[in-house]
């Protein structure tokens, strides 16, 4: 057990301060589904129950923007990745200032605030015809969720070694064979987390959706309407899930990512 | 059936970069062909157009006659060995032995029978399952060459394949190569930077110095009748005489060096006044013994060092001018007992010097 | 191009140039040039589209400057943004530098798997933990009352207090994140070195690491700043009736006046405030345009 100096030890309590502020906020807030008190709080406790679920469960709305949102991320997934993986290929046969540039317009919609991005949606589609709902949020954040799924695929495709498309051409395939079978095989690893990515992005976007959504809600919109009106702790059952579920989805990721490590640590 | 590999005045430049200049020659079917050279020198190139994947900017290719301008690299009679042999990582050893078929429509059972009818081939009949990373170096080279001959292909070209592998296991793989070569017949068309594969292994041999053709001839004519001081120095060590002609005789010439008159075989017809270079091996130098005769050329030099390489000794010896003159002698029995300092009298025969015009040398 | 063609195919190149464009054309530029467009029309009923009112004007962006109000919201909006920026950049460089150069590998990847947490949670629900805690009534002030620190409740959701607290909290872990990067390749035995010449620690970071540091500072505060500027829920959950944010108004304008060219002159001004921060930004900390690139 090595000395630790009087500097180590108090930048790691005030590390140790740091996390207790990140999780407190979310512990109370998840504290507070059990509480039967009206208004989400912690004080005064006023008795345990669980019947901020039963609530929940009958919310209809609530529902409504669930569905929503699940379909509108799959949607989005759907046109993201294929889009992006297009994208991030034709990065690859740019070079110079042609690169470049097309790269700083791939990726500015990532720089620009979401405000900006439902708002522009919205007036140009509106020019077109087409009036707002779920379809232009999902254009809206499809706009810089395809920005993600570009950069990911692109991070694996520049450690491809290309002589294995030769290879492949060499031996007699087609182009796309080569590519079904060689290239594609390849990046599966970036596809499957680029997909993930997309849908999470677009399930809990906010700031684009609410400019772009019409009169329809989203589970998100419907979250930030609801603390303003009719606030009931059946939010925080609400928010007490998705913390659940997002713990789960850490751990799930790291046991994957330890895996994919060790992999790659065994030499090829 | 094996086919001639035509390659007709093929320039290749790289905007102002020329990697190969005015190529032709015809390399014949069922031959073990060789590009030997330095890095750089635009071997890789070659192969690279003969396999479909640069066009060159002038000049054609030609396989068993037909021209290949316009042909991609998966329509070409060929198959390509990488340097890093480009195994794909996510099949297991029959698949990639196996691909050149896929990408033929042959049905799965027929691969896979196929496949292990070329494992059986290269010893490795127990493999087929398993994943490349699972493989040692020599291993996954037999499989990368299966993989090559499972398309039949009439010609095949090999990037400096031995490369990575180590002493040993490179002078295995050599006899091995030659003889699947001899073997199949099919043409072969192997690039390196090392002589020693290139004599050993090839029928003939290209030298090449930055993108020019040196010399195109059997490993025997290469080593012993350099046709430009490039292949003089490059292919095996070589004592540098500089001159200038003075006289001219029938097959031999007479050059005017620091170091005296010497002869040589006046291999390019040079005319007196030439500035030339007198190429003699270390090994057709010896101790002087009996007469000196006209065809005899004898120096009295300088004993440096000795280096004792076991079945032979080098003698460094110094001559007019600072000059280093190496001699080598077999370890048979004969090796002379000498001291640093002491003078060595010296003689080779003319007949086995060569007087070529100055030009560059292969940098050491 | 062509050697796309060569390496992928005529199919597979047409397709990765189709796709591209429309994204490209479709999704970002033409959308954001329409945005642009309408910033510099007067705001007109259908019917009157095209015709002799029609024209090109500058009146949307003179607007924010003869509104008192607005122009007010603006500037404090600006200032909110920079202090949330400097609170967060003061609380993380410790954060960051201990997770980079003090914890071992082992923790410093247990940690990050920590911090990812909060990070990945939805921003509204985590602006409704502190609408839970900054209430009245509620724990922050029970606890105060409980240690006799204060007599009567304190009312933070009033100005842009609670705005302030609840965006710190939100956009914390941008400003982590970056600077923890830039950190981890510093070489440790630098620092070691100029302890050992017999540096204090204060010039050790004011010396060796922040210059190091310097891309990803720059990239935290970018996004932190652009994120507090431009957000829409925390000012609209913790703020109360006397705040009000920059991005509140354009939403007015869009949704209860209905003036989409006056918003989209508001949404642009607010655009050129992000992009003049970030050329600030670069000045300052002397970053290129590829340092930040991610």
């Amino acid at each position: 057990m090595r000395r630790r100096s009087g500097s180590e030890i108090l930048t790691n309590l005030y590390l140790g301060i740091f996390l207790v502020y990140l999780f407190l906020p979310l512990i109370v807030m998840a504290a507070a589904t059990f509480n039967s008190s009206r208004f989400p709080t912690v004080t005064p406790w006023l008795g345990t129950t669980l019947k901020w679920f039963g609530e929940l469960y009958q919310d209809d709305r609530m529902w409504d923007g669930l569905m929503n949102s699940l379909l509108v991320g799959v949607v989005v997934v759907i046109i993201s990745v294929p889009i992006g993986i297009g994208a991030a290929l034709l990065l690859t046969g740019l070079q110079g200032k042609a690169r470049t540039f097309v790269y700083g317009v791939m990726v500015s919609p990532l720089l620009t605030p979401g405000v900006i991005i439902g708002i522009s949606t919205l007036v140009f589609w509106d020019r077109l015809g087409v009036g707002p709902g779920l379809h232009l949020a999902t254009l809206g954040q499809c706009s810089f969720i395809i920005a993600y799924v570009m950069l990911m695929i692109l991070a694996r495709l520049q450690r491809f070694d290309a002589n294995l498309e030769e290879a492949g051409l060499d031996l007699g395939a087609s182009h796309g064979l080569v590519f079904r079978r060689i290239l594609l095989p390849y990046l599966k690893p970036s596809i499957i987390a680029a997909a993930v990515l997309a849908f999470f992005q677009s399930f809990e976007n906010y700031n684009t959706t609410l400019f772009t959504r019409g009169l329809d809600t989203t589970l998100t919109v419907y979250i930030a309407a609801k603390v303003r009106t009719g606030l009931t702790p059946a939010v925080n059952a609400l928010g007490l899930i998705l913390i659940s579920i997002t713990i789960l989805g850490a751990i799930v990721y790291e046991i994957l990512r330890r895996r994919e490590a060790s992999r790659e640590a065994t030499p090829v | 059936m094996s086919q001639d590999v035509e390659l007709d005045h093929v320039t290749m430049n790289f905007g102002a970069f020329t990697a190969v200049k005015d190529v032709s020659l015809t390399i014949k079917a069922g031959e073990f062909f060789s590009f030997l050279g330095p890095s750089g020198c635009g071997k890789t190139t070659i192969l690279r157009m003969i396999s479909g994947f640069n066009d060159p900017t002038e000049g054609t290719i030609r396989i068993g006659g037909q021209d290949m301008r316009g042909i991609g690299p998966n329509a070409r009679p060929t198959a390509l060995i990488f340097q890093n042999l480009a195994l794909f990582p996510l099949m297991t050893v029959w698949e990639n032995i196996a691909f050149g078929l896929e990408a033929r429509y042959v049905p799965r059972a027929k691969r896979r029978k196929r496949a292990e009818e070329l494992l059986e081939l290269i010893a490795l009949t127990d493999a087929a399952d398993k994943r490349v990373s699972q493989l040692s170096g020599g291993q996954r080279q037999r499989v990368a060459i299966a993989r090559a001959l499972a398309v039949e292909p009439k010609v095949m070209l090999l990037d400096e394949p031995l490369s990575a592998l180590d002493l040993k296991l490179r002078q295995h793989m050599r006899a091995e190569l030659r003889a699947i070569q001899r073997r199949t017949g099919v043409t072969f068309i192997y690039i390196t930077h090392d002589q020693g594969e290139a004599l050993t292994m090839s029928d003939r041999v290209a030298v090449m110095s930055q993108g020019v053709i040196q010399q195109v001839a059997n490993a025997a004519e290469i080593y012993n009748d350099p046709a430009t001081p490039f292949v003089a120095t490059f292919v095996g060590e070589n004592n540098i005489f500089r001159g200038t002609v003075v006289s001219v005789a029938g097959e031999l010439a007479e050059i005017d060096t620091p170091s005296g008159r010497l002869r040589g075989r006046n291999r390019a017809g040079l005319s007196v006044g030439s500035a030339a270079l007198l190429f003699a091996r270390p090994e057709r130098i010896t101790p002087r013994s009996g007469a000196v005769t006209a065809e005899i050329n004898s120096l009295d030099l300088q004993l440096n060092h000795i280096d004792f390489e076991g079945n032979f000794a080098n003698l460094f010896l110094t001559g007019a001018g600072e000059r280093t003159i190496i001699m080598q002698m077999a370890n048979n029995g004969s090796l002379p007992r000498l001291q640093s300092g002491e003078t060595v009298p010296v003689s080779f025969a003319a007949a086995d010097a060569v007087i070529l015009p100055d030009g560059p040398l292969a940098t050491s | 191009m062509k050697n796309l063609v060569k390496r992928y195919g005529m199919l597979l190149t047409g397709y990765m140039v189709v796709a591209s464009l429309i994204w490209i054309v479709l999704l970002v530029v033409l959308p954001y040039f329409t945005m642009v467009d309408y910033s510099f029309r007067p705001n007109l009923l259908a019917a009157d589209i095209g015709g002799p009112n029609d024209h090109y004007t500058i009146s949307n962006y003179i607007t924010l400057f003869q509104n008192a109000v607005h122009f007010r919201v603006f500037l404090d909006t600006i200032w909110g943004g920079a202090l949330v920026t400097l609170i967060c950049l003061c609380i993380c460089y410790p954060v960051a530098f201990n997770l980079a150069k003090v914890a071992t590998p082992q923790r410093a990847a247990l940690l990050l798997l920590l911090l990812v947490i909060p990070f990945w949670i939805n921003e509204i629900l985590r602006t409704f933990a502190w609408f839970i805690i900054l209430a009245y009534q509620g724990p922050l002030n029970a606890v105060l009352k409980f240690f006799h620190i204060i007599d009567r409740p304190i009312r933070y959701l009033s100005g842009n207090t609670g705005v302030m607290v609840g965006m710190v909290y939100a956009y914390i872990l941008f400003m982590v994140f970056p600077i923890y990067n830039a950190m981890e390749s510093l070489d440790k035995g630098q620092i070691e070195a100029a302890r050992d010449l017999g540096a204090p620690t204060w010039r050790i970071h004011w010396r060796v690491v922040i210059p190091h540091a310097k891309p990803g500072i720059a990239v935290g505060c970018i996004m932190t700043f652009m994120l507090a500027v431009s957000s829409y829920a925390v000012p609209s959950i913790l703020g109360s009736t006397n705040s009000r944010w920059f991005t509140e108004i354009i939403y007015q304008w869009f949704f209860e006046g209905q003036n989409w060219p006056q918003g989209s002159a508001y949404a642009f001004i607010l655009l050129l405030l992000c992009i003049v921060f970030i050329l600030i930004m670069m000045k300052v900390f002397k970053v290129g345009l590829t340092d930040i690139a991610k």
